[in-house]
């Protein structure tokens, strides 16, 4: 395994939320008894089911309840075993799930509260992302102004299927409030399922599920890059997380290929797709979803065409590698450096004011 | 490098095209607005008949949704994969340092001058009468 230098900057990490109970302090009164009067016990989605192997490896996995629920077991499990000096807090809770804009903004809300209140003022190595009720632009535009003048949120949080393309221009006022903001806009695995998770229906198992992902990123990343989001805000920074990157090569190749005899189209395209991500996109490193031998894995980077697009990530508490080989095994220092720090500090313009 | 009378001007009006041989080469004359110009008639790409190809104009945006239409008809698509090529230089839109078709430099002179000029008529038959397309290769 390559060793991780002192310091890493993890860019993907999930404290849960351990149960409703947890937001109660946090959500409006009208919304409180919302949860009692309903009867509400669990908002997490199906994306990450409790007891499947991927939700949580072995031996972070807590007796009982979610996993990485409280502080405490966060630094022991996530922090300190990878002398990390910062890490970012994505919360993959079912707000993005909700049909009701009013609760998905008011349950974002609370998520975010509850993120400063128990997680941000007690320790000080952990950043996070603004979770936004993506079922309304102008309610999540609203939410990232109210978080903004925190900066410790470093990020705002999309989910990879929502109920439209993120290129499309309705989801612009979000970009723009993050340039505005100097937030990266952080694209993660999972969904509404407000649509299938596939592009040609419903699966019927997780695994398709998980693997479906891949495609799924690579469709938002055509997306933003045909509908003009980086000519349109050149500063954004987009992060995908818990993407996987091993398909990028590929992917930039048929997109280049078909942008070279169709780019009169979409004219505001005037570089190619693979420029346009190396100034602006960046992806998360776990899962590494690559070929296992070190030959292959190193190739693979030299397709990438660039050192700079990943950023290091445990995707603690989930199970994409054991003990602390985080990084894949080949690496050079240089590299293992840039991926550890050079680059999350190059690409999260906040982590930098709060960090130096 | 010498000269070759390929055609008679009035074979290429404005806006037509004709493929024609210099020297075993296949070259594609464009009429712009009453200049000629000539290029190689295999594309850079993967060799597709730029002869053939659809004639359009310019687009590019500042602005996402935005279409800035210039350069009417001075641009050539290849007809297999649409790429874009600029007929007076030759030069590709999508990576214009590194990819770019042959150009040839193409005039038009009188009859008179081509009866008795330095030049080779390829195939046709010249009269003194006539205007001609000459290609220099
Ligand atoms: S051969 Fe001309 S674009 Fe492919």
């Amino acid at each position: 395994m390559t060793a991780l230098p002192e310091g890493a900057i993890d860019c993907d990490i999930h404290p849960s939320v351990p149960s409703v109970q947890a937001l109660m302090p946090y959500l409006e009164d009208h919304w409180r008894e919302q949860v009692v009067m309903r009867g509400i016990d669990e908002l997490n989605s199906i994306s990450y089911p409790l007891n499947s192997p991927l939700t949580c490896r072995a031996d972070w996995k807590p007796a009982s309840g979610r996993p990485a629920a409280d502080v405490a077991t966060v630094a022991r499990q996530a922090l300190d075993p990878f002398r990390t000096s910062v890490a970012i807090a994505n919360c993959l809770y079912g707000v993005q799930l909700l049909f009701s804009e009013d609760m998905g903004a008011a349950f974002a809300r609370a998520v975010n509260d509850w993120m400063v209140k128990e997680w941000l003022d007690k320790e000080p190595r952990l950043r996070a992302s603004i979770v936004v009720p993506t079922q309304n632009v102008e309610m999540a535009v609203d939410e990232i102004n109210r978080c903004a003048a925190d900066k410790r949120f470093v990020q705002v949080l999309l989910l990879v299927s929502g109920d439209t393309p993120l290129g499309r221009r309705h989801h612009w006022p979000i970009y723009a409030a993050c340039e505005k903001h100097g937030l990266a806009v952080g694209i993660h695995a999972g969904s509404s399922y407000h649509n299938p998770p596939t592009p040609v229906g419903w699966p019927s198992y997780y695994t398709e599920d998980y693997v479906g992902q891949a495609q799924a990123f690579q469709t938002q990343l055509t997306s933003m890059i045909c509908e003009g989001v980086f000519t349109k805000f050149p500063h954004l920074k987009v992060v995908l997380l818990e993407s996987g990157f091993t398909w990028l090569p590929a992917h930039l190749w048929r997109l280049t290929k078909y942008w070279r005899g169709l780019r009169m189209e979409i004219p505001w395209v005037d570089r190619a797709p693979g420029d346009i991500v190396r100034s602006n996109v960046r992806f998360s490193l776990q899962p590494v979803d690559g070929p296992p031998d070190q030959e292959s894995l190193l190739k693979l980077f030299d397709h990438m065409q660039s050192d700079e697009l990943l950023l290091f990530s445990t995707d603690y508490p989930h199970h994409q590698f054991d003990g602390n080989a985080a990084l894949p095994n080949g690496l050079s220092a240089e590299l293992a450096r840039k991926i550890a720090i050079d680059n999350p500090r190059a690409t999260y313009a906040r982590l930098m004011e709060t960090v130096g | 490098m010498s000269r070759h009378v390929v055609a008679t001007a009035q074979e290429i009006p404005e806006g037509g095209r004709k493929l024609v041989t210099v020297r075993g080469r296949p070259i594609a004359i464009f009429n712009l607005k009453g200049e000629y110009f000539g290029m190689l008639n295999r594309c850079p790409h993967q060799g597709g008949p730029m002869c053939e190809g659809l004639i359009t104009g310019l687009r590019e945006a500042k602005q996402p949704g935005e279409y800035l239409y210039s350069r009417k008809g001075e641009i050539v698509r290849c007809p297999w994969h649409g790429w874009e090529f600029d007929i007076k230089t030759g030069q590709s839109y999508v990576d214009p340092d590194k990819t770019r078709i042959r150009t040839y430099p193409v005039e038009v002179e009188a009859g008179a001058a081509v009866v008795n000029g330095p030049y080779v008529a390829e195939t046709i038959p010249v009269s003194v009468e006539e205007q001609y397309v000459v290609v220099e290769m």
